[in-house]
């Protein structure tokens, strides 16, 4: 007897399951497509006077221009470099003790909400808006961007760390304190050997973060490569444009993998 | 003998690290602060200093400038607000709709070509990722002209490299018994790729998406700055006259913004996780 055994298989649905959510997910994408394409207005004109700018923009990446301009290109990426270094060693110096104010185990409630309101501060302002402010403050150059780098830092390592602190071994801590160790001690010979390594990987990564982020806070008037390269391009200088864009890459490039390589090392 | 008889000068002390390894210790300690004050002298050389101890005073005047916002000025932020999430969301998807292709080339496993093709998708991604997308805004407002699409195209090309990374590592990291299993069964490459990979990766592939359209929220949120669109726009249009109670709200809608959106994204991904 042959029953109706299927001989083809249908591959049931994958991420929804109800036939219904499917169809009114998919005509709201539908709709909302429809309505965010219609009010993107392009001038076409402009775009065709454009391609030819980029025409220029791609002929000026193949064929960088460095020794033009290279007097404001070195200040720049030295204004950049040195600006992550420092932001990065202060903010780091600075984001220890937030972060382990802000570990639960380690730190009472009070100084426990400070320090998660200070990181959540930095953590939810991008860096540019930060820029804006402490350029207005502090006036244009690489004192401003430092600052803003800095407290950026402190957001990204504080959090980090303070999480890392949290996931501890506590037998450890326990271990230390049974021997009559103060608090202090406690975070000097329990804590402190368990996190460091992992504190020596986050901040060579946020040294890589940091370098990149130099090269845009430069826009709003924060020093480094980011205004040097919006000044190449407003000139329409495309060619000296073109090498600071492929230095940037070229660092970010090296700064990752060594900074891959370094983490690996350490951990 | 009795553990008396040692003289405290015999005991052997317990020490961390040997001789050797402290003072490698410390001079690395020692260079890096040696670096440090030399890069600050470097950094510091065109400061002024005059305006960094005015600073605080500076501070209280802005605050006394900025506050309270002008609330008034919100009916003027829908249609940038509007803008902006149309940004990240269709730059997102411009960026899925390359990032994806690349990511199935650079995967060491589904790459057609390892000699060719590999290299040049993961040179894609690379560039792609170490150009930010405000610098990215930047090279295409001044190609493109101001407007939506400089910021939408911008935004799409800052999210092929971190798509494409995320994505091309989970290609990798897919079970290749199920892949052979498929395989086994007589299927051509591309019902491999449907059948075998493409189930695998597809949870990861949506926390992806949605995470990057999250952080494409807080970038396109700035991209106005350079012309690209947005609400961005309408606050380099409120610096440049100095109307820091609309650069209040217009921050304020940022912040409000980008909490949404990260909580969207965190309700997202744990219902797909």
């Amino acid at each position: 007897m042959s029953a109706a055994f299927p001989t083809r298989w249908r591959r049931p649905p994958q991420m929804i399951r109800s036939r219904a959510w499917r169809v009114v997910l998919a005509v709201g994408a539908l709709v909302y497509l429809t309505l965010a394409i219609g009010t993107v207005e392009v001038n076409w004109t402009r775009v065709m006077v454009g391609l030819e700018r980029g025409q220029r923009f791609v002929a000026g990446f193949l064929q960088p221009d460095f020794t033009t301009r290279w007097r404001d290109i070195s200040a720049g990426l030295v204004e950049s470099l040195t600006m992550t270094l420092t932001s990065t060693v202060v903010g780091v110096l600075i984001s220890v003790p937030i972060g382990v104010g802000a570990a639960r185990n380690l730190a009472p409630a009070w100084v426990y909400a400070i320090c998660r309101g200070i990181i959540a501060a930095s953590r939810a302002l991008q860096e540019i808006i930060v820029a804006i402010f402490l350029v207005a403050l502090f006036g244009f150059g690489a004192f401003a961007g430092f600052l803003t780098l800095t407290f950026a830092t402190i957001g990204f390592i504080g959090k980090l760390l303070a999480e890392d602190i949290e996931d501890l071994d506590a037998t450890q801590v326990e271990a230390i304190r049974a021997t009559g160790a103060s608090w202090l001690q406690v975070i000097n010979y329990a804590v402190q050997p368990q996190v460091m390594p992992r504190l020596i990987g986050l901040s060579v990564y946020r040294l890589d973060i940091n370098f990149r982020e130099s090269a845009v806070i430069g826009i709003v008037g924060a020093g480094g490569i980011g205004a040097t390269l919006n000044t190449s391009l407003s000139r329409y200088e495309y060619d000296s444009a073109g090498a600071i864009l492929l230095l940037i890459i070229g660092i970010v490039m090296v700064a990752e993998y060594a900074s891959g390589h370094l983490r690996r090392w350490v951990q | 003998m009795s553990v008396r008889d040692i003289s405290s000068a015999e005991m052997p002390v317990w020490h961390h690290r040997t001789a050797a390894g402290r003072l490698g210790l410390y001079a690395g300690w020692l260079g890096l602060v040696a670096l440090f004050v030399w890069c600050w002298g470097l950094m510091t050389e065109r400061t002024m200093w005059v305006f960094v101890w005015d600073a605080p005073t500076a501070a209280a005047d802005l605050m006394n400038r900025a506050w309270p916002p002008r609330w008034s000025y919100m009916e003027r932020l829908w249609g940038p607000l509007w803008d902006t999430i149309n940004i990240a969301t269709l730059g997102t998807l411009l960026g899925i709709a390359i990032a994806v292709p690349l990511a199935f080339l650079a995967a060491s496993n589904t790459t057609p070509s390892r000699t060719l093709l590999r290299p040049a998708a993961l040179f894609c991604i690379v560039a792609s990722r170490s150009i930010n997308a405000l610098i990215w805004a930047l090279l295409l407002v001044s190609i493109l002209g101001p407007g939506l699409l400089a910021g939408i195209l911008a935004i799409g090309f800052r999210s092929v490299g971190f798509i494409g990374k995320l994505l091309y590592e989970a290609i990798e990291e897919t079970d290749a018994r199920q892949v052979e299993a498929v395989a086994a069964t007589g299927a051509s490459q591309a019902q491999i790729l449907n059948y075998g990979i493409v189930p695998q990766v597809l949870p990861t592939f949506w926390g992806i998406s949605v995470f990057r359209w999250d952080i494409n929220i807080r970038e396109s949120a700035i991209l106005g700055l350079v012309g690209a669109g947005g609400i961005g726009a309408q606050l380099q249009a409120s610096l440049n006259v100095l109307a820091w109670p609309q650069v209040t709200l217009i921050i304020l809608v940022i912040l409000a913004t980008v909490l949404v959106s990260e909580w969207v994204s965190a309700r997202v991904r744990h219902a797909l996780i």
